[in-house]
C-alpha cells in the first residue's frame, strides 16, 4: 500500500459511519498526511443510509469526490449493495456480517466479513462501536496511518464533548484494539 | 425683551421645505418628530431610517444621519443600525403601505424581538405615492384606484389593524394610535410619539405609533373634508387609543 | 499557526469572526446551516450581535444597517434564499452599502434539492436584482481558500463599499479538510468619513438609494461602473494550473475546479498537454488572461454543475480565440475525476486527429 488512500465509509443513520470517517480524517491531520471528508447529507441523515468518502494521502488531495475506492467499510447490507461496485479491482470491502447476508458479487476484490454487531456486543455490552470495531479491522488491514493516532484524536475529543460521552473512551480505545486483534489473529477470513 | 415663541426645529434641515400635497398628514408628523428631538437632544445621536413611500424623503427634510431602506424593511435596517450602535437613536418613518402591507411581517418580528427602536406609521388607508392604491388597512366600502368600486370584504378582505397587532408582541413596550385632525389630537399625537421616544430611550423595548393621517389628493377630499373624513369614518374602523403602555402600570 | 481538520462552512464562520464580523444576521437552510450555528454558539460569546432573522429579506437588510455604520457584517444562505436578496443586493450597490453574503449553492430551480450545485452563478453574476450594478463574487475551491477568500471579502466590501459574495457550493460546505486559518491579513480603511453615527458637528450624512432628480441616477451609474473597472483592474485573480504548453484547457469554478485538477494530473500522467484555468474572482471576470490562455490553446472544455452558466462568460473571453465546449451537470449531479478525464480523453483525441487530418491534407 502506498501513501495514498481513498475509503467509503457507510451505514445507517446512528452507526457512526461519518464519525468514522472524522476519526480517520483527525488522525491524518496528526500524521501530517492531506485528507478530505465528503459526507453524502441532509435528508438521507434522519434514519436513512449515510455515508462518507474519505481521502488520505501524501500529498495534496484535489478531488474530496471518489469514483472508485482502494476500500469500503459497510456496516449494514444496504450500504454493501450500493457501493460494491465502487471498490478499486484489487481492494478490498469490510461487510458487517451481522446485518448482510447478502451474496457477494465481485471476484476483484477481497471481503473481509466481520460480525460487528455481535463482537461490539460481546465486548461492551452494547451495539453503539461497530464503526470503531470497523476502523480498527481497516487501519490493522491497511497500515495508513498508526492506531495510535486515532487513539490520541479520541482522547483529544473525549476533553471536550459531554461527561456522558467522555465516559465512553475507554469502550472506544478497546473496540479499536479489538477491531485490529480480529486482523491479526485472521479471526475472520480475509 | 424678545420672547421667543416660534422656533424651527434644529432637527430640521435649514433649507428643507416639505414637498407634500395640500392637507397631507406628513408634514406634521414629521414637525412633531423633529421638535421632539430637539427636546431629547438627539438630534446629533440620531439615525433615521425612511421607507418607500411620501415617507421616503426624510434626507430633504430632517438635518440627522439617514439610511434608507426598500419597501416593507426599514425596521430591519434599523435593527442592523441599533444592533451596531447601541446608544444612538433609531427610528422608522413609514406609511400604512409599507409597514403595515409589504412590511408588517418585518414589523411584527421587530416587536417581538422588543428592539428598541421607534416606530412611526402615517396611515392614510392607502398607497399614496403610487397613486392611491387600495392598501392593508383600506376600510371596507373605501374607493381606490384598485378598489373603484369599493373594498368588499369578500373579495379582499378587512382592514389590518397594525396598533392593536403590534401591541400584542411581548417586545412592544408602547403601541398607541393617534389623529392629527385637531389641535387636541396633534398635542395627543405628539405625546404618544414621546412615550415611544421614551421607551427606546429606556431601554423597554420597541415603540409604535400609528399616526391616522389625511391624503386629500387620493381621497378625492378638500383638507377640511379629510380631516371630517377621519373623525367621523376612519376612527370608527381604525380607533385612537393606547394599546399598549408598559409604563402605565408603574404610574398609577 | 497549525492546520486543523475544520469543515467549510464552519471553517468560512470562523473566518468571518477572525475577520472583524461584528454582526451575523442569517435564516436557516441547508446546506449552510452549520454556519448560522456556528454563529449563534460563538458571536454572543464574544459579545458580538446574532440574529436568526424572519427571512433572508430580513437578514440583507439588517446587514444593510449594520454596513450604513460601516460595521463589518454577514449573512449566509443558499439558493432560494439568495433569491429573495436580489433587491437589497442591488439597493446595496446603488447606496455603496459594504455587507458580505455567503451564498453555499444547492440544487434547483425551485426548492429542488439539498444537494451540491453551481447553478446559482447566473444569479450571483447577472443578478436578480434590478439596474446596472455588481457584487464582487469571490469562488473558493478548497477550506483554506474558502478562509483566505471570506477574509478579502471583508476587506473588499469595505474597500470598494459594495456588496461582496462568497460563491460556494454544498461540497465545500459539507466537506472537511485541513487548513490553516492564519490571521485577517489586511488593513481596512477608515469608515468615519461616510458611515451614519449621528450628525454631530458635521452636516448630516444620508446613505439611500433613491435619487429622483434628473440625471442624478445616470451619474451615479456611470460613477460606481468606474469604481468597478478599479476592482476589475486591483482584484482580478484566477488560478493557472499547468496552463503554459496546455492544448486543452479546462475552465471551472468552486469544487469542480479542484475535481477537474485531479483530472488533468491523470491527463498528464498519460501525455496529453491539459490545463486548468480556474477563475477565483467571478466578478471581476479574468476575461483578458482567459483570452490570452485560449489564443494559445486549442480547446476549451468549460466544466461546472449546472447547464451552461460560466460558459457565456468563458465564450464571451475567448471571443472565438479557440472553440468552447461544454460539460456539466445540474441540479445536484456531481462530476467525479473520471467523469471529467473520459470527457478529456474524448475531447483531445478529436483534437489530435483534426490535427493529423490538417497534416494530411496539407
Amino acid at each position: 500500500m502506498n501513501g495514498d488512500m481513498s475509503v467509503i465509509i457507510s451505514g445507517f443513520g446512528g452507526q457512526g459511519a461519518l464519525f468514522a470517517g472524522i476519526l480517520l480524517c483527525h488522525a491524518a491531520v496528526i500524521e501530517g498526511k492531506h485528507t478530505t471528508w465528503f459526507p453524502a447529507y441532509g435528508a438521507e441523515m434522519r434514519g436513512g443510509a449515510v455515508n462518507c468518502s474519505v481521502n488520505i494521502s501524501d500529498s495534496d488531495v484535489p478531488s474530496p469526490i471518489i469514483d472508485e475506492a482502494d476500500a469500503v467499510i459497510a456496516l449494514n447490507d444496504a450500504s454493501q449493495e450500493k457501493f460494491e461496485h465502487k471498490v478499486k479491482a484489487g481492494g478490498f470491502m469490510i461487510i458487517n456480517s451481522s446485518l448482510s447476508h447478502l451474496k457477494t458479487k465481485r471476484t476483484d476484490i477481497n471481503y473481509i466479513k466481520i460480525p460487528l454487531n455481535e463482537l461490539a456486543q460481546k465486548l461492551s455490552k452494547q451495539p453503539a462501536f461497530v464503526n470503531v470495531i470497523a476502523l480498527g479491522a481497516f487501519l490493522e488491514k491497511t497500515k495508513i496511518l498508526k492506531i495510535e493516532s486515532v487513539k490520541e484524536v479520541m482522547k483529544e475529543m473525549a476533553k471536550t464533548v459531554s461527561a456522558k460521552k467522555a465516559a465512553l473512551l475507554p469502550n472506544n480505545l478497546e473496540s479499536i484494539d479489538f477491531g485490529a486483534s480480529i486482523i491479526r489473529q485472521q479471526m475472520v477470513t480475509v | 425683551m424678545e420672547t421667543l415663541v416660534y422656533k424651527r426645529p434644529e432637527s430640521l434641515l435649514k433649507d428643507g421645505h416639505f414637498t407634500f400635497c395640500p392637507g397631507c398628514g406628513h408634514g406634521v408628523v414629521l414637525r412633531i418628530i423633529a421638535e421632539l428631538l430637539d427636546e431629547f437632544n438627539l438630534q446629533k445621536d440620531t439615525i433615521a431610517i425612511s421607507s418607500v413611500g411620501c415617507s421616503i424623503f426624510l434626507e430633504k427634510f430632517f438635518n440627522l444621519d439617514v439610511a434608507g431602506a426598500s419597501h416593507g424593511r426599514s425596521p430591519c435596517v434599523a435593527t442592523g443600525v441599533k444592533r451596531c450602535k447601541p446608544d444612538k437613536f433609531v427610528f422608522t418613518y413609514q406609511g400604512d403601505g409599507d409597514a403595515a402591507t409589504i412590511g408588517f411581517n418585518e414589523t411584527i418580528h421587530t416587536a417581538c424581538r422588543g428592539e428598541h427602536i421607534t416606530t412611526i406609521m402615517i396611515n392614510n388607508t392607502n398607497f399614496g405615492m403610487t397613486g392611491g392604491q387600495a392598501s392593508a388597512t383600506t376600510l371596507v366600502g373605501q374607493v381606490t384606484t384598485t378598489t373603484p368600486a369599493g373594498r368588499k370584504a369578500e373579495l379582499t378582505g378587512y382592514p389590518l389593524h397594525a396598533a392593536e397587532i403590534i401591541s400584542k408582541c411581548d417586545g412592544t413596550a408602547y403601541s398607541a394610535r393617534v389623529a392629527i385632525t385637531s389641535t387636541k389630537n396633534i398635542m395627543q399625537a405628539k405625546k404618544a410619539i414621546k412615550k415611544a421616544f421614551e421607551a427606546q430611550i429606556n431601554g423597554l423595548g420597541y415603540g409604535f405609533v400609528e399616526v391616522l393621517a389625511a391624503c386629500p389628493t387620493n381621497w378625492h377630499m378638500t383638507p377640511v373634508e379629510s380631516v371630517e373624513h377621519i373623525d367621523n369614518v376612519i376612527e370608527t374602523v381604525h380607533p385612537l387609543g393606547v394599546f399598549k403602555d408598559i409604563t402605565a402600570q408603574e404610574n398609577k | 499557526m497549525a492546520k486543523v481538520l475544520v469543515k467549510g462552512n464552519e471553517a468560512i464562520a470562523q473566518a468571518a469572526i477572525n475577520a472583524g464580523c461584528q454582526c451575523y444576521f442569517g435564516y436557516p437552510i441547508t446546506p449552510q446551516s452549520e454556519i448560522g450555528e456556528y454563529m449563534g454558539k460563538h458571536m454572543p460569546e464574544l459579545g458580538r450581535v446574532f440574529i436568526t432573522a424572519e427571512s433572508e429579506l430580513a437578514s440583507i437588510n439588517m446587514v444593510i444597517g449594520a454596513g450604513t455604520t460601516g460595521t463589518k457584517a454577514m449573512t449566509s444562505s443558499s439558493s432560494c434564499g439568495i433569491a429573495l436578496m436580489q433587491e437589497a443586493l442591488s439597493a446595496m450597490c446603488c447606496a455603496e452599502v459594504p455587507g458580505v453574503i455567503i451564498s453555499v449553492m444547492r440544487g434547483g430551480p425551485g426548492l429542488g434539492n439539498i444537494a451540491p450545485a453551481q447553478g446559482d452563478y447566473f444569479q450571483a453574476l447577472k443578478g436578480g436584482g434590478n439596474g446596472d450594478y455588481k457584487i464582487i463574487v469571490l469562488s473558493p475551491s478548497t477550506v483554506q481558500e474558502a478562509i483566505d477568500l471570506t477574509y478579502r471579502a471583508f476587506h473588499l466590501a469595505l474597500k470598494y463599499r459594495n456588496p461582496v459574495m462568497l460563491l460556494a457550493d454544498g461540497v465545500l460546505g459539507q466537506m472537511m479538510e485541513p487548513a490553516d486559518f492564519g490571521e485577517y491579513p489586511y488593513k481596512d480603511p477608515d469608515v468615519t468619513q461616510w458611515a451614519l453615527d449621528g450628525a454631530n458637528n458635521r452636516p448630516a450624512r444620508n446613505i439611500v438609494s433613491l435619487h429622483m432628480p434628473e440625471g442624478e441616477m445616470e451619474m451615479l451609474t456611470n460613477r460606481i461602473f468606474k469604481k468597478y473597472e478599479e476592482v476589475a483592474k486591483n482584484e482580478t485573480t484566477y488560478e493557472d494550473y499547468l496552463l503554459s504548453d496546455a492544448k486543452l484547457v479546462l475552465t471551472a469554478f468552486g469544487s469542480v475546479g479542484r475535481v477537474a485538477k485531479a483530472a488533468v494530473k491523470r491527463a498528464r500522467d498519460n501525455g496529453m498537454k491539459v490545463g486548468l484555468f480556474r477563475p477565483v474572482t467571478l466578478f471581476p471576470f479574468p476575461d483578458k488572461d482567459l483570452h490570452d490562455v485560449a489564443k494559445k490553446a486549442d480547446m476549451i472544455l468549460d466544466l461546472e454543475l449546472n447547464k451552461g452558466q460560466m460558459l457565456l462568460d468563458v465564450r464571451s473571453a475567448v471571443f472565438g480565440a479557440c472553440p468552447v465546449e461544454f460539460y456539466g451537470r445540474p441540479a445536484g449531479g456531481l462530476l467525479t475525476p473520471d467523469m471529467i478525464y473520459n470527457k478529456i480523453t474524448e475531447l483531445y483525441s478529436k483534437l489530435e486527429n483534426t490535427q493529423k487530418t490538417e497534416a494530411g491534407v496539407r
